[in-house]
């Protein structure tokens, strides 16, 4: 399973999340968005980003909590909640933006 | 994660039982799991050629190792008291989703291979061969069914439908055809300590951060400390706990109660789960194997005592099988038992839920709690399934129903229960237990929620009832996630000890910042 743009072949598991981590670039975040009907503006580069660098250290997407702190103090207070990433994200920031940020797809309870 | 492309069942009027549509989930299966996922929990890797004789004879070790399995497959007079009274059936009309029929997928294979009349004159006896159609139908329909227990209170012979799940699930595991979604789970909370994946490093920078913020709403120095050697208590909670909203609200909620207690405790970085999905998908080795992180964790931090958060299944592994499983728990006379029963404190239980230890608490007077903090609340209580029909809390009869009942009604002014035939024992599943919670289920979820929806409208209805409290990690993930469907918010979901953390009295010291304690209280919720 995968997607194909301009040549570059990425790699996706059953549920359209990306295999290899690495082969994240903006043209597969643009793809992957347009699949979950997610238009990208700024404040969705935002957070995708910051998951992207928040993985980097600690190789696993940001807890909800750090998530709207992170963005809270970037972004200002009144966007440091989760009700704002739902706008961003409707089926939740933790898979949808994961997804889109090419990171795995948290599992568990949640 | 499109949008629904299924119909969001209507509510009823009257709890009538549902008209028979054959097949109309036959189409809903969970993905697989892949090789490496299958083999990194001791299962093939995918589909072994000799599956038909591999699966028999697993059969045959999982009848001669659990008593209760051939009971079950015996016992059953196809009465029909079952049949209504599961979730999935009432949501999906579908007929293999009757208790009695999911159960006779199994039991008729068990009638060809383990039985006189079944050997030698299967289509008298309704016996039939396991074909590669019928595996499948194992395979979709024991991903249909959350283990729960529901059907097993109105059965008059007691026949536990999740052990048959349990045992096709592990029938199939065992073969080479395992759920992607509970054995993923299973392979992390093996490797890294939680089903998560969250590594240490990230849970110390998690709960870091959730001091902070408990320090700017009240002004308390609150501490989550990790792997803290020499404390009283290790708390063993769902990974999901440090992770989700609104999960985390309750962790909040019992690092409030420690502190406001004095109590010197902790959580442990490489046992930071108390789920166990070794559970759901009936495998004895995995189950007991991730226990026994908990047990590590024990012996080395030295603990005294083992508390469980919210989490319902977890309670039941802990409750009823962490005896055995690992040491915790008295009774034990082998050196094993008595390693763990010596160094814990025997004035307390072991293992104690969350809302005992609260609970016991608040009896003996230790806690303040303003219920007016609570006073834009409405609640109503969700039992949890395996808390209810699985375990108990305390030594009180019906401990598991009375004690978080009890401790809401210390914290907040408004409370309603659910109608009685949807609570306590008789309790209905929020849809997504037992390995079901999962997006490519999302079908079942939405659709197995419905008898729970229509018993919360009512009193959302009758008694503007506007938070449903919670005890468990999959229920909270479950109904925030399928509550829009029935058009509820989802803000509407939290956890006990949320309740708590929303009304507790904490003291502040005078040297901190008078300022933004009063600030931060007058901006709580």
């Amino acid at each position: 399973m995968g997607f194909e743009i301009n040549g570059k072949t990425y790699e996706t598991d059953e549920e359209g999340y990306l295999v290899n981590l690495a082969e994240w670039d903006e043209e597969a975040a643009k793809y992957l968005a347009k699949e979950e009907k997610v238009e990208m503006t700024e404040s969705h580069w935002e957070v995708v980003n910051f998951l992207r660098e928040y993985y980097n250290d600690y190789q696993i997407a940001p807890a909800v909590r750090v998530l709207t702190k992170a963005i809270g103090k970037k972004l200002g207070p009144e966007k440091g909640n989760s009700k704002y990433l739902y706008e961003l994200f409707p089926y939740g920031p933790a898979k949808q933006a994961c997804k889109i940020a090419g990171l795995p797809k948290p599992t568990g309870c949640i | 994660m499109a949008a629904a492309k299924f119909e969001v069942p209507a509510f009823r009027e009257y709890p009538v039982p549902p008209v028979v549509k054959e097949g109309t989930m036959a189409h809903v299966k969970s993905f697989p799991a892949s090789a490496p996922i299958q083999e990194a929990i001791g299962f093939p890797g995918e589909l072994v050629e000799d599956w038909h004789d591999k699966a028999i004879a697993k059969m045959g070790d999982l009848l001669g190792k659990y008593r209760s399995l051939k009971v079950f497959m015996d016992a059953c007079v196809h009465c029909g008291a079952c049949t209504d009274k599961c979730h999935y059936f009432i949501g999906t009309n579908d007929p293999k989703n009757m208790p009695v029929a999911r159960q006779e997928l199994m039991r008729k294979v068990y009638r060809r291979h383990f039985t006189f009349a079944g050997k030698y004159f299967p289509s008298l006896v309704g016996a039939a061969d396991l074909t590669r159609e019928l595996l499948d139908e194992w395979y979709t329909y024991y991903y249909q069914c959350s283990e729960c227990r529901r059907c097993s209170v109105f059965c008059p012979y007691g026949i536990d439908t999740a052990e048959v799940t349990m045992a096709g699930r592990e029938i199939l595991d065992s073969v080479g055809y395992g759920q992607k979604y509970t054995n993923e789970i299973m392979g992390k909370l093996h490797r890294i300590g939680n089903n998560l994946g969250l590594p240490g490093p990230a849970l110390e920078d998690t709960l870091l951060g959730l001091e902070e913020d408990i320090l700017d709403d009240t002004g308390a120095p609150v501490k989550l400390p990790l792997d803290k050697q020499g404390a009283e208590v290790l708390l063993i909670t769902p990974s999901a706990d440090f992770f989700s909203e609104p999960h985390v609200e309750s962790l909040i909620g019992y690092a409030k109660v420690f502190h406001a207690a004095g109590v010197n405790w902790t959580l442990s970085s490489t046992a930071s789960e108390a789920g166990n999905f070794g559970m759901f998908i009936g495998s004895y080795a995995n189950m007991r194997r991730a226990a026994l992180r908990i047990r590590q964790a024990a012996l080395e931090l030295g603990v005294k005592r083992i508390v469980v958060g919210e989490c319902g299944h977890a309670w039941r592994v802990a409750y009823s099988f962490w005896n055995t499983l690992t040491g915790v728990g008295a009774g034990g006379a082998d050196p094993f038992s008595i390693e763990l029963q010596k160094q814990l404190d025997p004035r307390y239980p072991a293992p104690q839920h969350i809302c005992e230890f609260t609970y016991d608490l608040i009896q003996q007077g230790k806690l303040k709690f303003d219920k007016s903090a609570n006073d834009h609340r409405v609640v109503t209580f969700h039992d949890s399934c395996n808390v209810a029909r699985g375990s108990r809390m305390s030594d009180m009869p019906g401990g598991q129903f009375v004690i978080p009942r009890e401790i809401i009604k210390a914290v907040a002014n408004n409370f309603h229960d659910m109608a009685a035939d949807t609570i306590g024992e008789a309790t209905f599943c929020c849809g997504g237990g037992g390995g079901i919670l999962t997006d490519d289920l999302m079908e079942v979820r939405v659709k197995g929620a419905l008898p729970r929806m229509e018993a919360f409208n009512n009193v959302v209805q009758e008694h503007k009832v506007n938070f449903m409290a919670l005890i468990c990690a999959i229920c909270k993930a479950q109904f925030t996630k399928v509550v829009p469907y029935y058009g509820f918010d989802m803000s509407m979901i939290g956890g006990v000890h949320q309740l708590v953390s929303t009304a507790i009295v904490l003291e502040v010291p005078e040297e901190a910042d008078q300022e933004v304690a009063a600030g931060a209280e007058a901006a709580e919720d």
